[in-house]
């Protein structure tokens, strides 16, 4: 009996969203009064068992096969089923990610068990014996879901950046405990075969500035102006939906549900209504600036600042302004 | 080649997404439809593959009978075939949606030989359960990859590129096979007027099955506490270009 966290990591290199279904799954343990419980998938992720440790896990399941070197989506899900059906958790969280959806939704669909993807919130009142009360996102966040899942086992991945990882010592350190899991062909071929290591440099997802335009800009050449004030501020061009399926950029600048959340500092949001598809990309943004020629519009009435007026005047004046400024 | 794809019926929200009276679906009164971007992606994708290999794509939607409008406005960007199978909520979940297809996927490839290719979303818009494509390729007894930002054919084999944290990775696929296609893969085409009247003449096949419900139960939609701000305007027009530049200094942009 137990909360299993199924530890997120790249070639042995814990992710960040690790941390926080950790302490989730610490907290979920106290509060059924059961232990708290760590798998970790392939044996370069067995150095991880210290940081485990630290966040106050009794039991470190390592799961071990020659196969697991890189990552694979089902290989890594059939590990996970087994090490679930030798461990028997009550419940089992992963990260609210691309690999920890996949991996959880690969054990679910081995294990034939539901699964609530984006959890936000557990039953306070849970304890294990009824079935799981839950809070998860749909559209992207848009929306929330309570659900109850009726399973003996119940399977969630948490939602990202919701808890605030936490480290807590155990008594004693986690008791580690390897599994030789067995692994056929049908599972060998979805493995990562090659990659392209990304070159460092700032991004969409993590550039403190983000200078974003949407269907107001009007073409792909109007962007000129946001790519100076970007310039500028040492920050990065985004833009809406609207503007890739124009085909005026490329998805990868595009900030939403279906395109990257952000978090900057800063959000210039530049002729963009603010629709719910493009806000859920945008809400995490310390401070938002919105200029739009429409004091109504869904994105200024949300931002905390705002330039009503013709995008096209008002960016090349702000470039203007901050060139004076730095030439004084 | 042979390609299916699954493609999920969405309301196309605007500004806010309203919740009906016993929160069980989204207000649809006031709201169009459309197909669930990522599967929209997987539709252009699948199309792009047999314009230059040559087959059929046939697109599969299960939904409320209404969702036969999602399947002709595929088949009008270039699909070839079409299949309902109707239900009569406007949701199952995932493991009963998944029992289902692969009944189905079962049933057309009798009568029509195998799909070399079944492409889902990575996830749907609305639900975003992460898992419908992954449940029916194991009950097909296939690989699948999902995030596939990239796709392409090499003889048998599919190679999937997909993003992540690190760059990008590459996997490859034995056909058959099934890949999660995410949005941003392509830029799905507009419909075109021979498409559009081929969207009216297509037989939309229908394929009634029934399947055993999974132990994930809604209990109620709710919206998330609205956001509230106390906008502070800076101006009208390029003259709010100093008060603009203040706030950005105040907030440390430049240092």
């Amino acid at each position: 009996m137990s909360v299993l966290a199924v530890i997120e990591h790249d070639r042995g290199a814990m992710t960040s969203a690790s941390l926080g279904v950790m302490t989730a799954a610490r907290n979920l343990a106290k509060q059924m009064n059961t232990k708290f419980e760590a798998v970790t998938i392939g044996a370069n992720a067995d150095r991880l068992s210290e940081t485990i440790s630290n966040f106050g896990a009794t039991t470190v399941h390592q799961a071990h096969n020659s196969m697991l070197v890189d990552y694979g989506p089902e290989a890594w899900g059939e590990s996970l089923a087994q090490v679930v059906r030798k461990s028997s958790p009550q419940v089992v969280i992963g990260t609210g990610t691309e690999r920890g959806h996949e991996i959880v939704a690969q054990a679910a669909a081995r294990l034939d068990l539901p699964a609530a993807m984006n959890c936000i919130e557990f039953d306070k009142d849970f304890n294990g014996t009824q079935p799981l009360k839950v809070t998860r996102t749909r559209w992207g966040g848009s929306l929330l879901e309570q659900a109850a899942i009726d399973a003996p086992i119940k399977l969630v991945t948490l939602a990202n950046h919701v808890v605030e990882p936490q480290e807590e010592l155990a008594a004693s350190p986690a008791t580690v405990s390897p599994i030789e899991v067995q692994l056929d062909e049908s599972v060998a071929q979805s493995f990562v075969q090659d990659r392209v290591e990304r070159v460092a440099g700032v991004t969409l997802a993590t550039s403190p500035v983000v200078v974003s335009g949407g269907r107001g800009v009007g073409s792909a050449e109007a962007f000129a102006p946001l790519e100076e004030l970007a310039a500028l501020l040492k920050g990065v061009v985004g833009c809406s939906r609207a503007v890739t399926n124009n085909g005026w950029r490329n998805h990868t600048d595009q900030v939403g549900q279906t395109g990257t959340r952000i978090a900057p500092d800063i959000y210039i949001a530049c002729g963009i209504s603010g629709a719910i598809q493009h806000w859920v990309g945008a809400m995490a943004s310390k401070n938002i600036l919105a200029i739009n020629t429409d004091a109504q519009a869904n994105i200024v009435t949300k931002a905390g600042y705002a330039v009503i007026g013709d995008l096209h005047k008002v960016v090349p004046a702000i470039s203007a302004e901050i060139r004076r400024r730095q030439a004084k | 080649m042979n390609i299916l794809v699954c493609v999920k019926r969405v309301p196309a929200p605007g500004a806010r997404i309203n919740i009906t009276n016993d929160g069980q679906q989204v207000d649809t009164a006031f709201l169009g439809f459309t197909v669930s971007p990522h599967e929209e992606c997987a539709v252009e994708q699948a199309v792009q593959l047999i314009e230059k290999h040559g087959g059929d794509v046939t697109v599969l939607t299960l939904g409320p009978i209404e969702a036969e409008e999602q399947l002709r406005t595929a088949v009008s960007t270039g699909a070839t075939k079409a299949v309902l199978v109707p239900i009569d909520t406007t949701d199952w979940d995932p493991q009963k949606t998944a029992e289902a297809i692969a009944k189905v996927v079962a049933e057309l490839e009798t009568a029509n030989g195998k799909y070399d290719l079944v492409l889902f979303g990575n996830e749907s818009a609305d639900s975003c359960g992460y898992q419908v494509g992954i449940r029916t390729a194991l009950k097909l007894g296939r690989p699948i990859v999902n995030g596939a930002k990239g796709l392409e054919i090499e003889d048998t084999v599919a190679k999937i590129r997909r993003e992540s944290d690190a760059g990008v990775e590459i996997y490859k696929l034995t056909m058959p096979a099934c890949v999660g296609v995410k949005e941003g893969i392509n830029l799905p085409r507009y419909p075109t007027m021979k498409g559009r009247l081929a969207s009216k003449k297509v037989a939309v096949a229908q394929s009634k099955v029934d399947a055993n419900s999974g132990g994930l139960k809604l209990i109620t939609l709710q919206r998330p506490p609205e956001r509230v701000s106390n906008t502070v305007i800076l101006g009208n027009g390029p003259e709010a270009a100093p008060a603009v530049v203040d706030l950005l200094e105040e907030l440390g942009v430049f240092k």
